[in-house]
């Protein structure tokens, strides 16, 4: 069944060449500790396309996007089997760097989290780490990457002031313009709305829409709609029972996820029956 | 009814007991200031003393008490920073940690005349460095490490997860993430830690008087032999040689002290505002 969606989605009447999946998982299980937090999880991720994990709160979808970047191996005993590749390449194999893997695959947390020092220092601090040091270039990455993060027009004259000066919405695009300014391939985005105002939310979602062009999005949301509005595939997570492990119920393209989706525990989560 | 005495009793007794604190601090200033101002003048800060009743100034205690406790914070800093990193960020949390950090806590309760007598036995005698400047500091830096490292610990542990995240999100490594990001967000709260942990060292009468002597010398070189000004008030009032200038030199040495706490304070504040 999910294996229908995912490799039959260019069937169901859309005219779009199916690209090639950027990340792909195979058998993951994922555990902290004695916990198992996820199970059997078999899925791809699009390259240049927006993919939305969706699902009731712990179910996990956090967990699942940390292991793209390895941000898990921060946290004392966790441990993970099955497969990860990013461009065909396992992330997990050993001789993988995580700090080399982390460059290019970026992440945006729910909180934002500026650097306490000024807003052109938070933006140059991963070009810099990774050997930036002409002035010149490092103004042109600010910019650029300011420019991308829908957050220039505001701050252009006030870069030398301290990041967290700036209001939340603001902080979250600066945060982004910094994960931008590496350069990823992929960016990973866990709940980047939840945090911030509304005017602040419409230029993250407008971003996106011109980044996905360029690079790959991974985002959690629990607003359905703007998993809606800004993804074109979909990935739905679900833990039956609590301290048993999550699973990955359903995936596919957003538009039919969303209208007709194959599982009714899916059915039953979009039209808000529970979660 | 019952529940409004109680309450009433309990406010008061609590008011009672927070007046005391401020009514103690308040008298002992008073106290200070009344017999100690007579003697203050310009005269008194920046000249020596003379003669057998120490008349003049008592220049020479404060630039030895300055000396001492800022080469003792020179020593300090690295080795406590790098200690309380290495406790906080890459120690494996367990039973060795847990007996540094009491070790800590412990050389922290060590009497300071204790400290002031293995500092005689280590530095003066055993490494030839004499009454010195450079023994007083070293003596006195054993005074401040446990509570420069302790603060420092606590600031490093309580900088937020996710501030690191964003860090290593950014494909830095541990060490770039401690020194780029962790270090200068703690930093507010380091430097008060080392400000307060100063201001103990300033107040310090026994371990000095073991360490650097009692000579009234203007120290220039490590070397040198120096009274500090803690020294100098005690021997003019035990020996009843110039009571004014003790008051005086008590006055100063609490205007020191204050001006160190309202320093701290004032960047515990000015960091309070700007993390909001
Ligand atoms: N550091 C941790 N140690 C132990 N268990 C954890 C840890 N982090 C998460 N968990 C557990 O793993 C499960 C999945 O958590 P996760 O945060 O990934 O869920 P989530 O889907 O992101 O939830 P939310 O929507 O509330 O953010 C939960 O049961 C949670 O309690
Ligand atoms: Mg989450």
């Amino acid at each position: 069944m999910i294996e229908s969606r995912l490799h039959g989605g260019a069937a169901h009447g859309s005219d779009e060449v199916e690209a090639a999946d950027k990340l792909s998982v195979t058998d993951l299980d994922f555990y902290y500790g004695d916990f198992q937090a996820l199970a059997g999880v078999t899925v791809g991720v699009k390259e240049r396309a927006t993919t939305a994990f969706i699902g009731p709160s712990g179910c996990g979808k956090s967990t699942f996007l940390r292991c793209f970047n390895r941000m898990n191996d921060l946290i004392p005993g966790t441990r993970l089997t099955g497969r990860i590749t990013l461009d065909g390449e396992d992330i997990y194999a050993p001789g993988v760097d995580p700090v080399d893997l982390r460059r290019r695959v970026g992440m945006i947390f729910q909180q934002p989290n500026p650097f306490p020092m000024s807003i052109y220092d938070n933006v140059a601090y991963g070009p810099r780490l990774h050997g930036v040091k002409k002035k010149a270039r490092l103004d042109d990455i600010v910019q650029q990457s300011l420019e991308r993060a829908n957050v220039w027009r505001e701050v252009k004259d006030i870069l030398g002031r301290g990041g967290l000066t700036l209001s939340g919405g603001q902080q979250q695009r600066l945060c982004i313009a910094r994960v931008l300014a590496v350069r990823p391939d992929v960016l990973l985005m866990d709940e980047p709305c939840s945090a911030i105002d509304p005017t602040s939310v419409q230029k993250i979602e407008d971003l996106m829409a011109e980044l996905e062009s360029e690079i790959t999005i991974v985002i959690v949301t629990h607003n359905m709609q703007q998993a809606a509005r800004v993804s074109q595939f979909t990935a739905f997570f679900l833990q039956e029972e609590t301290n048993e492990p999550a699973e990955l119920v359903e995936y596919g393209r957003t538009a039919e996820l969303f209208t007709s989706p194959e599982d009714k525990r899916t059915e039953d989560y979009i039209t808000g029956r529970f979660g | 009814m019952n529940k409004r005495v109680t309450n009433w009793i309990a406010l008061g007794a609590l008011w009672a007991a927070a007046l005391t604190t401020v009514g103690v601090l308040g008298t002992l200033l008073l106290y200070v200031i009344i017999n100690g101002i007579g003697a203050l003048s310009l005269r008194f800060v920046f000249s020596a003393p003379e003669g057998v009743r120490m008349e003049g100034g008592i220049w020479p205690t404060i630039v030895a008490t300055v000396y001492v406790t800022g080469l003792a914070m020179l020593i300090v800093t690295p080795i406590a920073v790098f200690a309380a990193v290495y406790l906080a960020e890459y120690a494996r949390q367990g039973r060795l940690v847990g007996t540094i950090r009491f070790a800590a806590d412990t050389l922290a309760s060590v009497p300071s005349i204790v400290m002031g007598l293995f500092g005689l036995a280590l530095f003066v005698e055993a490494l030839g460095l004499g009454f010195s400047m450079i023994s007083g500091a070293l003596a006195l830096s054993f005074l401040m490490l446990p509570i420069v490292m302790r603060t420092t610990e606590e600031a490093i542990r309580s900088v937020p997860k996710y501030i690191r995240w964003g860090s290593y999100g950014l494909g830095a490594t541990k060490w770039q993430t401690v020194r780029k990001v962790v270090l200068p967000a703690a930093s507010p709260r380091i430097i008060t830690g080392i400000i307060l942990a100063t201001g103990r060292a300033v107040g310090e009468t026994a371990v000095v008087i073991f360490t650097m002597g009692t000579m009234i010398n203007t120290p220039m070189l490590p070397l040198d032999p120096g009274r500090s000004m803690t020294v100098h008030l005690y021997i003019l009032a035990m020996e009843g040689i110039n009571l004014p200038a003790a008051y005086g030199t008590a006055l100063l040495l609490v205007a020191m002290i204050l001006g160190f706490n309202l320093l701290a304070r004032f960047i515990v504040r000015r960091n309070r505002r700007m993390m909001g």
